[in-house]
């Protein structure tokens, strides 16, 4: 498997400079190859081991320590809801469910169509708005309702802006 | 006009709410129309509650603009950009008129979030046209030595903000003390307590005064290497530091000889973490920088003698650095000056949960949790009765309401078996079961123990065994008592923060809410309704008027009766799944 082309691999010698160690480079590698294919394979997390010198049950150890690194192949749109205290005092459940009944899967299923993939996370940081939902780890979603969400994962299906 | 600068807040909380929208339809119509204004960006100045928020700042004062959509933005640019004339209705801040929310701002001090929703957080100029940078160049110019900075720190009685409340001045000193040649000094910024959100504040608000807190911590430990340990779940805030970081080696405040001080050589990075709460513990987070499992280690020896890469290490929060630059510029006793005895200074905390202004507020410590909750906060979402607060997240306890005239400092909230935490206060109210909440929290600490220790790992689970059964209407005679037994051996037989405190939420809502645990397993009850499986739903004969609609939908079939006959509930066919009482359309059901 050759993952990275020569800007990649370029990039991860410079993150590797910047470490007396090259352990200390895994996590950011990581993070490029599930940037790059959205999830870490098996065959992934063998090349990385190579590229890095790094034991393979040690790399298999740190995927599946750290909740953000899927070991899975998600959705095209990863809805991430927290349910964590201030989201749940204000609903949080509810919106998992209603969400997870809408779109027929449970906790970090995909649907049939590869479209969406839910998972229920711990708290986001916008407790003060919640409940909240954030996509693909970068949009965040605030002050939630049922019809709010439906909505969105609507516009999703559409192709409409959100 | 000219002079006219309309600002808009794009924190995290701002974009989720619009604001992105807002910025782009006040440029569209800034160059459709040829308006002359500035048009700025800031970030979130706390009130989440009215987000988005846009401020304009014209010859006449300020005035903040709440819950802003694109309707309401062209309004404003239409009556108060071009016709001068402020509406006053959606104004929630202004220098011309008393706010609604008067108390929400008055009661607050503002020190760590001292730029925060004032500055563009990707502007250095900003930065340092608002004071930034000032306390780097103090140093510089007045050749202030690494001793007397730490003096300063000590002086001001700055505490850590990142749980413990060490002592930073103190933390600085040992770290100082140590004669290695490499050290490290390290930004706590992986912020996983719930509840608490002030840390993503300051760095997506404000990232260069994290920068320059992060320097001088630097100069006076004689520190050559930064990391901002941050977590990834905070994507604008990484993008933001990256900036400030890039910005602030273009002026020469990171890199070789910094300010002239010859042989002052620092540089920082940012190393994203991956979804675990146990790595905000300093260990574990050392670890994982260093490319392992986020594991905590044993201590000792602490980080300030074998840390990262077995160097000392000096590891502060995020908002404990925000607060560096400003003791510098204003002086220890200008710092000290807030607080009480031992809590000196501001603290931030974040309100959440059942209350009405949701968001960030900056307080002198020493103020009471009724004043927060009720002065600032603004109360109970539905004026319901306050039960309790959360302080502290998972780690800490509650307080209940009747102990609400408890001041925030670190010795009184200790006092009560909750803990200051990172500043997060969950507000409760009568609706909440508290023996629900305190499985809810151990249901989160068993999920993001590590693992390494027994207790951790076996005990919570345990305790959440039979905190899951209370609430189920299983419990029994003697499970509070072996809650109370496994909690001191977990508090007692674990290595690191997140066992030692695990037990809290356990133990503080025993303590105060005893009657409620004694409904569940004798009464077989839940006072707070609930507890699902605890419920009883029955029809109020008066009331109902035979509609039929909650017997087609009930799923056991526990419902009979004739159409237009008041119905019948059988208790022992009824699975308490509630369909009954949210389909009711005559309120003729009730639940206890
Ligand atoms: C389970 C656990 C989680 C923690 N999480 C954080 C965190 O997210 N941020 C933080 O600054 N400190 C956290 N701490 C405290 C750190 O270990 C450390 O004490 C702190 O970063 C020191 O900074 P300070 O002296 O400025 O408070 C955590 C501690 C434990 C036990
Ligand atoms: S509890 Fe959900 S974002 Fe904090």
């Amino acid at each position: 498997m050759q993952l990275f082309d020569g800007n990649e691999l370029k990039k991860v010698a410079e993150i590797k400079a910047k470490y007396p160690e090259s352990k200390a480079a895994l996590l950011p590698v990581l993070w490029m190859v599930q940037e790059k294919q959205g999830w870490i394979s098996q065959e992934a997390m063998q090349y990385v081991g190579d590229l890095l010198g790094i034991p393979n049950e040690h790399i298999l150890g740190v995927v599946t320590f750290y909740t953000m690194f899927n070991n899975k192949p998600k959705g095209k749109y990863h809805l991430q809801i927290c349910t964590n205290v201030s989201c749940m005092l204000r609903g949080g459940y509810e919106l998992f469910n209603f969400v997870s009944d809408k779109l027929g899967i449970k906790n970090n299923e995909i649907t049939d169509d590869g479209m969406f993939t839910i998972e229920e996370v711990e708290c986001l940081g916008s407790c003060g708005t919640s409940p909240m939902m954030q996509v693909n780890n970068k949009d965040y979603y605030e002050n939630l309702t049922t019809e709010k969400v439906e909505n969105i994962i609507n516009n999703f299906k559409t192709g409409h802006e959100n | 006009m000219a002079n006219t600068k309309v600002i808009v807040g794009l924190g995290s909380c701002g974009i989720a709410a619009g604001a992105g929208k807002v910025y782009d339809e006040l440029l569209r119509i800034r160059e459709a129309d040829n308006l002359d204004f500035e048009l700025k960006k800031t970030s979130c100045i706390g009130m989440c509650f009215k987000e988005p928020l846009v401020e304009i700042i014209d010859d006449t004062g300020s005035y903040l603009y709440g819950e802003v959509d694109i309707k309401k933005a062209d309004e404003i640019l239409e009556k108060h950009i071009q016709n001068f004339s402020p509406i006053k209705e959606y104004i929630v801040k202004s220098d011309k008129y008393e706010s609604v929310y008067k108390n929400y701002f008055d009661g607050q001090v503002k020190i760590t979030l001292r730029n925060c929703g004032n500055i563009n957080p990707e502007s250095i100029d900003d930065y340092e046209e608002s004071g930034g940078y000032e306390a780097i160049k103090k140093i510089g110019n007045e050749r202030i030595s690494a001793n007397e900075i730490i003096k300063t720190i000590l002086d001001s009685g700055l505490r850590g903000r990142g749980g413990g409340g060490f002592p930073t001045g103190l933390k600085w000193k040992f770290a100082n003390n140590n004669r290695s040649k490499d050290k490290y000094i390290i930004c706590n910024a992986d912020e996983g307590d719930p509840g608490a959100f002030m840390d993503r504040s300051v760095l997506e608000g404000d990232p260069h005064s994290e920068l320059e807190g992060m320097i001088i911590g630097a100069y006076s430990i004689g520190a050559t290497e930064g990391v901002i340990y941050c977590r990834a779940e905070y994507p604008l805030a990484i993008k933001r530091l990256n900036i400030a970081i890039i910005q602030a080696r273009e002026r020469g405040y990171l890199g070789k000889d910094i300010l002239g001080i010859e042989g002052f050589d620092f540089d920082l990075y940012i190393k994203e973490g991956a979804g675990a709460f146990v790595c905000g513990e300093e260990t574990a987070l050392i670890a994982s920088v260093e490319g392992e499992r986020g594991m905590p280690r044993k201590r000792p020896p602490f980080p300030a003698v074998s840390g990262l890469w077995r160097k000392p290490t000096n590891i502060n929060n995020v908002e404990t650095f925000a607060n560096i630059p400003w003791i510098i510029v204003n002086g220890a006793l200008a710092y000290a000056k807030y607080g009480t005895e031992k809590s000196k200074g501001t603290k931030v905390f974040a309100l959440t949960g059942k209350i009405k202004n949701g968001g960030l507020v900056e307080v002198p410590m020493g103020i009471t949790i009724k004043d927060i909750i009720y002065k600032l906060g603004g109360g109970i979402i539905g004026d319901k009765k306050f039960k309790a607060v959360q302080l502290g997240g998972p780690s800490g306890g509650c307080i209940p309401e009747y102990l609400s005239h408890t001041i925030v400092d670190y010795d009184s909230v200790n006092a009560t078996g909750a803990i200051m935490g990172s500043g997060g206060m969950v507000v409760m109210d009568e609706t909440t079961c508290m023996v629900d909440m305190a499985r809810f929290f151990l249901e989160f600490t068993c999920k993001e123990s590590c693992g390494k220790c027994t207790y951790c790992r076996v005990g919570t689970k345990r305790m959440l065994e039979i905190l899951t059964r209370i609430t189920q209407g299983e419990g029994k005679d003697g499970d509070i008592e072996k809650l109370e037994e496994l909690a001191y051996q977990i508090k007692d037989g674990s290595l690191c923060g997140l066992g030692q405190t695990a037990p809290n939420p356990v133990l503080t809502t025993i303590k105060y809410f005893r009657d409620e645990y004694e409904a569940h397993i004798r009464d077989k009850k839940c006072p707070s309704v609930y507890c699902k499986k605890l419920l009883t739903y029955e029809i109020i004969e008066e009331k109902c008027t035979g509609c039929m609609v909650c017997k087609r939908g009930c799923p056991t079939k526990a419902i009979t009766g004739e159409k237009k006959v008041p119905h019948i509930i059988h208790q022992e066919l009824c699975i308490q799944c509630g369909d009954c009482y949210s389909k009711c359309k005559f309120d003729s059901i009730k639940v206890f």
